[in-house]
């Protein structure tokens, strides 16, 4: 009796809940790294990579020309023959019913696939899922094989010409027929990927008056719908964007997903989902471009010599792959966080899709955090990449054009990166107001911390990464030491407080990209050794310290704005002492970083 | 029908080639390994003939437990079941003695490979297998299709193409366009984890030459474009600077 007890109390103790990260130390044992994928993993990933290499890369031209309509759909075809747009989608409904990390490690993968990686994230992520999740036991059914197999191409209509970051605000109607037996839909659609070709839309419209919007699956053949031309855009050119306007669509009232006004948290979940997703897509984007950066830069010779020679070049390739190496390392740390805790609602007796929706939601923030760090990545990664290459990189026959130009649209869409910032921070403080996460004695400890002398000795614990923990710790630290300053101050006007968020947004996700960082690099040297990862040490430092250092300014800018006379004195001087870093040669760790692609030629972590 | 596909394990294409020990062993450190690309082939076509007119399909590796993602590979692109000789394939003769071995009371119709692998580019084992079971051997096989128990077969040879047919069983070292490379589909990598892979002790044979040293090919020199209308400065450079007329 009492065993069980203690294993209960013990198994509860140990769920991680999302943004816990914030107020809790996490032991490097406890987070799944991507070193540890099985061998059925990696046989997965090199399915999606030689996808790649034999169907799209060979032919990105004939894809953005968008001459040929049917391409897209053909390719979406032969990845559905090859199961890739059933990995989410149970065995039952002819899918694989992988795990949350394991179709994370797929969407990385065919990140690196532009206007293609588009199309098939939107078909499987925001096309399929809404069915998935909220879908009843027909929907499922008539829907899912379909999707699971490519036959049916999906799309996902919420955005409206007036209704963008606010989403609930479509004008989209659906009214019931005197019958009772269908929903007439009106209404206008706008950048809807996978527009051109799609036989299912799922629409998001508001029921007469309703406050909320309600989710209704559409196929092509109810009729009443039309679109416009494809949108020309600036990057993402082969991927299907349109305009769709319903005029009448009828359809059948089994076709609401869910229920009745049900349809805004549809999309805000789906979106969650989503959203760390397209973080590990970039992820993947970023990998391929250091690939052709780091070959450029031995191929291309100035001065008599391979540019990769030069410290500002590598500078730059060390740059960008201790930047992605971070990011990967926080989405797989998120992805196993959603898994563990699925698998922990599902023992407690919840319905599998249930369980899923409900462990992403519990890491939603991590999800907003991972979406934009991803995205940011990806763009610092291309930008450096287009640089890399001199004169050849502004090329439009270079492979750093099309990267760049498709890298951007990330920081757009899933939430606007300025949107997702302010929902991370949102979303904490409503855990913490509900109780459901502790903010409020750890700020006060910061608090007491601050009024107490500080410890000026240089740490003696020699203990492995010591330092680079007491250095995180303290990072942690600064973030709540500014977020409880401007909670007190502001209260419940904190939310048109819009640059203080962003601020605290930032301390937030370099706290948490740079922390998953240490635990991976933690864990790696313990199954390794040090001598063994080096390497990886070197990039968890650059990252750490550079982290602490955007932190430090963030807090700085945060405090200015709203801390006056010896408040902010005292705020300042904390902030210093929390992001005080020991010196640390940057410079020849990322040369060390940058040998080490440079002599493999490729991203090789 | 009952088909052997012999696979090797071996650096990917884009791997960086370098060497450790004194330049006795090749530094294995950070290289992705590949079922060998004409190997691949070989397994496709096994795949395609499997479709066509049924039977089972064993690949066949001579290695270390290292080289079982492998191995899990053939098994995800179609093969039935796997046996792993476990040692190291130092060899050509000695790699065929071990396919010898394992094929020689088995009643394999079909015997296919690749041409060479891509490490050490041998490209003799398919000959001295044949020898050694005493059947007869075909390479490289462009084109391969079975008719009861004959099969009719191109092969690549100099300046042109041959047409051969071949009575059941024999070996064949195969090359593009006998068939398309496979990629292994989330079924058959689902499935790979439950087919039979066995491990089977080596015969006692031991390999007949020694690796001494690896030297790397002398690095690509420099390179002088000369115009087209310029022979001149082209005969003088041979003459005066390269010193070779
Ligand atoms: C190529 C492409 C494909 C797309 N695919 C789809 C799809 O398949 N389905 C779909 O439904 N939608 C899709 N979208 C739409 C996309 O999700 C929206 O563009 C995005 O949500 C932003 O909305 P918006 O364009 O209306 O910008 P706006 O909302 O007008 O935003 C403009 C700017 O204002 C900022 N902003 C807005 N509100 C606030 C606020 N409250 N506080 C601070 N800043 C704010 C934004 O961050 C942004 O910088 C796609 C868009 C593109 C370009």
């Amino acid at each position: 009796m009492s065993t069980t007890a203690t294993e209960q109390s013990k198994e509860t103790t140990e769920a991680i809940k999302g943004g816990e990260f914030l107020i809790k130390e996490t032991d490097a044992k406890d987070v799944f790294i991507p070193e540890e994928w099985s061998e059925e993993q990696k046989m997965i990933a090199q399915t999606c990579k030689d996808f790649l290499k034999q169907e799209i890369l060979t032919r990105l031209d004939e894809i953005d020309s968008m001459k040929q309509p049917e391409l897209m759909p053909s390719l979406l075809d032969k990845a559905g023959e090859l199961g890739l747009l059933g990995t989410s989608v149970p065995e039952e409904y002819g899918g694989f019913g992988m795990n949350f990390n394991t179709s994370m490690l797929v969407t990385e993968v065919l990140g690196a696939g532009h206007s293609f990686a588009v199309a098939i994230s939107a078909h499987t992520g925001i096309g399929t899922l809404p069915i998935l999740y909220y879908g009843n036991d027909e929907q499922k059914a008539k829907y899912l094989p379909k999707l699971a197999s490519g036959e049916w191409k999906a799309s996902y209509c919420l955005t409206e010409p007036d209704s963008g970051s606010d989403a609930n605000s479509g004008k989209t109607k659906a009214k019931l027929t005197d019958d009772g037996k269908h929903y007439i839909i009106n209404g206008q659609k706008m950048w809807i990927t996978n527009g051109g070709f799609a036989d299912v839309f799922i629409v998001f419209a508001k029921i007469d008056d309703d406050k909320n919007l309600s989710a209704f699956i559409v196929e092509k053949d109810f009729g009443g719908i039309t679109m416009n031309e494809e949108e020309k855009k600036m990057g993402i050119k082969g991927s299907s964007t349109r305009q769709i306007f319903f005029n009448d669509c009828k359809v059948p009232v089994e076709n609401m997903l869910s229920e009745r006004e049900n349809g805004f948290k549809i999309a805000v979940n789906i979106l969650n989902i989503g959203r760390i997703k397209l973080g590990a897509a970039a992820i993947g984007g970023s990998k391929a471009v250091i690939d052709n950066a780091v070959n450029y830069a031995n191929e291309r010779k100035q001065f008599g010599t391979a540019i990769s020679s030069f410290g500002a070049i590598k500078h730059k390739l060390a740059e960008m792959a201790t930047k992605v190496y971070a990011s990967e390392s926080a989405h797989y740390r998120a992805g196993q966080n959603i898994d563990d805790a699925y698998e922990r609602l599902v023992q407690n007796g919840m319905e599998p899709a249930k369980a899923r929706l409900k462990s992403v939601e519990e890491f939603a923030i991590e999800c907003a955090i991972l979406k934009v760090h991803g995205s940011e990545i990806l763009d610092y990664v291309t930008d450096e990449g287009v640089q890399i290459y001199g004169g050849m990189g502004f090329s439009a026959e270079s492979p750093m054009d099309r990267a760049y130009r498709d890298a951007r649209i990330n920081r757009i869409f899933e939430g606007t990166n300025e949107i997702n910032r302010m929902l991370c921070i949102d979303m904490l403080l409503k855990r913490a107001m509900k109780g459901h996460l502790d903010l409020m004695k750890p700020a006060m400890e910061v608090q007491k911390e601050l009024m107490s002398i500080p410890d000026f000795g240089a740490s003696d614990d020699e203990t492995l990464f010591a330092k680079e923990k007491k250095a995180l710790l303290n990072l942690k630290k600064a973030g709540l030491m500014v977020a409880g300053a401007a909670v007190q101050k502001f209260m419940q006007k904190l939310s048109s407080e819009q640059e203080i968020l962003m601020n605290l947004a930032d301390m937030l996700i370099e706290g948490y990209v740079a922390e998953s960082c240490l635990l991976r690099v933690e864990k790696l040297v313990a199954q390794k050794g040090e001598d063994a990862m080096k390497i990886e040490a070197d990039m968890m430092r650059v990252y750490l310290y550079e982290a602490v250092e955007k932190a430090a300014s963030a807090g700085k800018e945060a405090i200015y704005a709203f801390a006056q006379g010896d408040e902010q004195r005292m705020m300042l001087m904390g902030l210093k002492r929390f992001t005080k870093l020991e010196p640390f040669n940057l410079k020849d760790a990322r040369r060390r970083i940058a040998d080490h692609i440079i002599e493999k030629n490729e991203y090789t972590f | 029908m009952k088909i052997l596909v012999c696979i090797t394990h071996v650096p990917d294409t884009t791997s960086r080639i370098s060497f450790t020990n004194g330049d006795t062993e090749f530094d294995k450190s950070g290289v992705q390994y590949i079922i060998g690309p004409y190997d691949d082939y070989a397994l496709a076509r096994a795949v395609e003939l499997k479709e066509q007119s049924g039977g089972t399909i064993t690949v066949l590796n001579v290695g270390t437990a290292e080289t079982e993602p492998t191995i899990r590979k053939a098994l995800a692109i179609g093969a039935d079941e796997a046996i792993r000789v476990n040692a190291e394939p130092t060899d050509s003769l000695f790699v065929a003695n071990e396919i010898a071995n394992v094929a020689k009371d088995a009643g394999y119709d079909l015997i296919l490979m690749g041409r060479e692998s891509i490490d050490f580019n041998g490209g003799m084992v398919h000959g001295m297998v044949g020898e050694l079971l005493g059947l007869p051997s075909v390479s490289p096989v462009m084109t391969l299709d079975l008719d009861g128990d004959t099969a009719k077969m191109t092969r690549e040879i100099e300046g042109g193409k041959e047409t051969i047919e071949v009575k059941l069983p024999f070996v064949a070292g195969c090359q593009e366009p006998i068939a398309e490379w496979k990629i292994p589909n989330m079924r058959g990598i689902m499935s790979a984890r439950t087919k039979p892979l066995n491990v089977v002790e080596p015969s006692s044979q031991a390999a007949a030459t020694k690796l001494e040293k690896y030297e790397m090919p002398p690095a690509k020199g420099e390179v002088k474009m000369i115009d087209a209308d310029n022979v001149e400065e082209l005969v003088n450079l041979l003459k005066n600077e390269a010193k070779v007329i």
